[in-house]
């Protein structure tokens, strides 16, 4: 510890250009290193939908008829919503960390950054969603076991629903774990808003009437399971939204989530000081 | 030069701060003395840029602090060191550097360039693939000191930076912010509780209860404690400040099973003491100069360590 550091910067020096985008790829390449560290962890966000799909699969294969689609099997149309479930646990999963980067000082290093706090937000967002697609990969390798040919699947629509639902929720666990003060407790609400949102998102059964039907309509992962089964096959769609509406629904889901997020992240908060 | 002007920061009904001022002239150190919940890491807090200014101003050179577009220049000119280190446990070493690099804008030339430098000078060169979990606290403070003064600052916050670190790791991490200061003329604000840290300071500001008590070098602060302080140790103090008051007029302080006495000359007071008490009473008696700790106590009336 004696050896010689060069001098300080002339006061005031302007950062240079790169502090905005040098945040986002640095947050982003983070969640990268963490996946290389942390793959059995990972694997298992994807390893539990599919373990669920299979065994909803079978037992309900018999007894669940898909109304406007006879003949086709559950596991088949349940598939899609396995897609989902993954994206939403990788969402949740991924940014929890927000919460341990606060408790643990690592949030403090980026916010003081000469960068706007968009960048952070966008950042964390794009990092988690870069680990959601690496896991999309491994669930579309298996979508043969579900019924779907793989030259079938609309590969730009997958990317584009995969991209939009993964920024959105990650967006909305973002907003959430900053606002929440432990782990324990954003899991608690996690469990109580997005599962049952996922639940009534026509992933397990096709978007009905009534009141179940205006909550499916007004839920943004209903368009998120439609716009993944349009990709994967157009026909397994017909009982929900059109492919123009799931996608311009998750757009608008994906822009407002980036918004709240951002705004909460500008919040003052005794949590972070 | 930094100069805060007003600043207050409240949490719901608590009152954390309160109309705050301080001047750190190029190249000084400064220190915040406060004990935990005194208002100095939120001073810091909103200096460093992690919470929003909404009460008084702060300014770099200058460039105010808070107010697009100077606030990332100021933000680019500061260099924070936390209480918890800015580090991601999980990652390597490189790996945490690297990254802050790409954070504060560096290009990656001057990235390595700087990393390397750093690392060297700080003695963590050789641990660079380790993971930051596995390393002491010791070591983990100077990794995270590398971090804050990767972009070259021209102001270093420093939040309690010997917290949790033995007197070792204390003492290479303070030779380190000499050395720097002697070779680079490195500007350091540092909060902290510990007056030894303090007194490493050119000046200091006594904090308590969200406000400035008082400011000073620290000999004048310690001249504000007059001469020595005996120390009187007994089971039985309430005796012993009963008699003292009555036979030579005296009055202490209460600290704990001790009376501290202020005198001009200790050495004299002692055989009157003596004189005046009776066998047994006291346990011990001792005379020492005042420490900043001292002088805390006599500006706030209470205890640094509280």
């Amino acid at each position: 510890m004696n050896r010689s550091v060069t001098p300080s910067a002339a006061p005031g020096r302007a950062p240079s250009g790169g502090a905005t985008w040098g945040t986002v790829s640095a947050l982003v390449l983070r969640e990268l290193y963490r996946l290389r560290r942390e793959r059995s962890r990972w694997t298992g966000l994807v390893l539990q939908p599919l373990l669920l799909w299979a065994i909803l699969g079978a037992g309900l294969r018999d007894r669940f008829v898909v109304p406007g689609a006879s003949g086709l099997d559950y596991s088949t149309f349940f598939f899609p919503g396995v897609v989902v479930m993954t994206l939403l646990f990788t969402a949740i999963f991924g940014t929890m960390s927000v919460i341990e980067d606060r408790q643990q000082g690592f949030l403090q290093g980026v916010i003081v950054a000469p960068a706007p706090r968009f960048a952070l937000v966008l950042g964390k967002v794009l990092g988690v969603t870069c680990i959601a697609l690496v896991q999309m990969v491994l669930l579309v390798a298996v979508a043969p076991l579900a019924g779907f040919s793989l030259a079938g699947v609309q590969l730009p629509m997958l990317v584009a629903a995969l991209l939009l639902t993964a920024i959105g929720l990650v967006a909305v666990g973002f907003a959430m774990a900053w606002r929440l003060p432990s782990t324990q407790a954003y899991h608690a609400v996690m469990s109580v808003v997005l599962i049952p949102l996922w639940v009534l998102s026509g992933a397990m059964f096709p978007v009905t009437g009534g009141v179940l039907g205006a909550i499916m309509a007004a839920n943004p992962m209903t368009y998120a399971v439609a716009a993944v089964r349009h990709a994967f096959a157009g026909g397994l769609a017909s009982t929900g939204p059109s492919p123009l509406v799931s996608f311009s629904a998750l757009l608008a889901f994906a822009v407002l989530a980036l918004l709240v997020a951002t705004r909460t992240a500008l919040r003052p908060s005794r949590r972070i000081a | 030069m930094l100069v805060v002007s007003g600043l207050g920061q409240r949490f719901g009904d608590l009152v954390a701060l309160e109309d705050f001022a301080l001047e750190v002239p190029s190249g000084a150190w400064v220190a915040l003395l406060g004990p935990n919940g005194s208002g100095k890491s939120t001073a810091l807090a909103l200096i460093a840029g992690l919470l929003p200014i909404t009460a008084g101003r702060v300014t770099f050179d200058g460039l105010v602090h808070g107010a697009s577009p100077t606030d990332v220049r100021v933000r680019a000119a500061i260099g924070v060191v936390f209480q918890s280190p800015s580090l991601d446990p999980k990652l390597s070493v490189a790996e945490n550097l690297g990254l802050c690099a790409l954070i504060r804008g560096l290009s990656s030339t001057e990235g390595a360039a700087r990393i390397a430098e750093l690392t060297a000078a700080l003695g963590v060169a050789d641990r660079m693939a380790s993971l930051v979990a596995e390393l002491s606290g010791g070591l983990r403070r100077r990794v995270d000191l590398a971090r804050a003064l990767l972009a070259r600052p021209s102001i270093l916050l420093l939040d309690e930076p010997s917290a949790g670190l033995d007197e070792s790791a204390f003492r290479r991490l303070w030779e380190f912010l000499v050395q720097s200061r002697a070779r680079d003329g490195l500007t350091v604000l540092v909060a902290t509780h510990r007056p030894e840290e303090a007194e490493l300071c050119d000046r200091i500001v006594v904090i308590d209860g969200g406000k400035k008590v008082a400011e000073d070098t620290p000999d004048a602060l310690k001249r504000r404690v007059s001469g020595d302080l005996v120390i009187l140790e007994s089971d039985r103090l309430d005796e012993v400040q009963s008699i003292l008051a009555q036979t030579l007029g005296l009055s202490g302080r209460r600290s704990a099973d001790q009376l501290v006495l202020e005198s001009e000359a200790g050495h004299r007071l002692v055989p009157r003491l003596a004189e005046a008490l009776p066998a047994g009473l006291l346990r011990a008696i001792s005379v020492r100069r005042p420490s900043l700790a001292d002088v805390f106590v006599k500006l706030t009336g209470s205890s640094l360590a509280a």
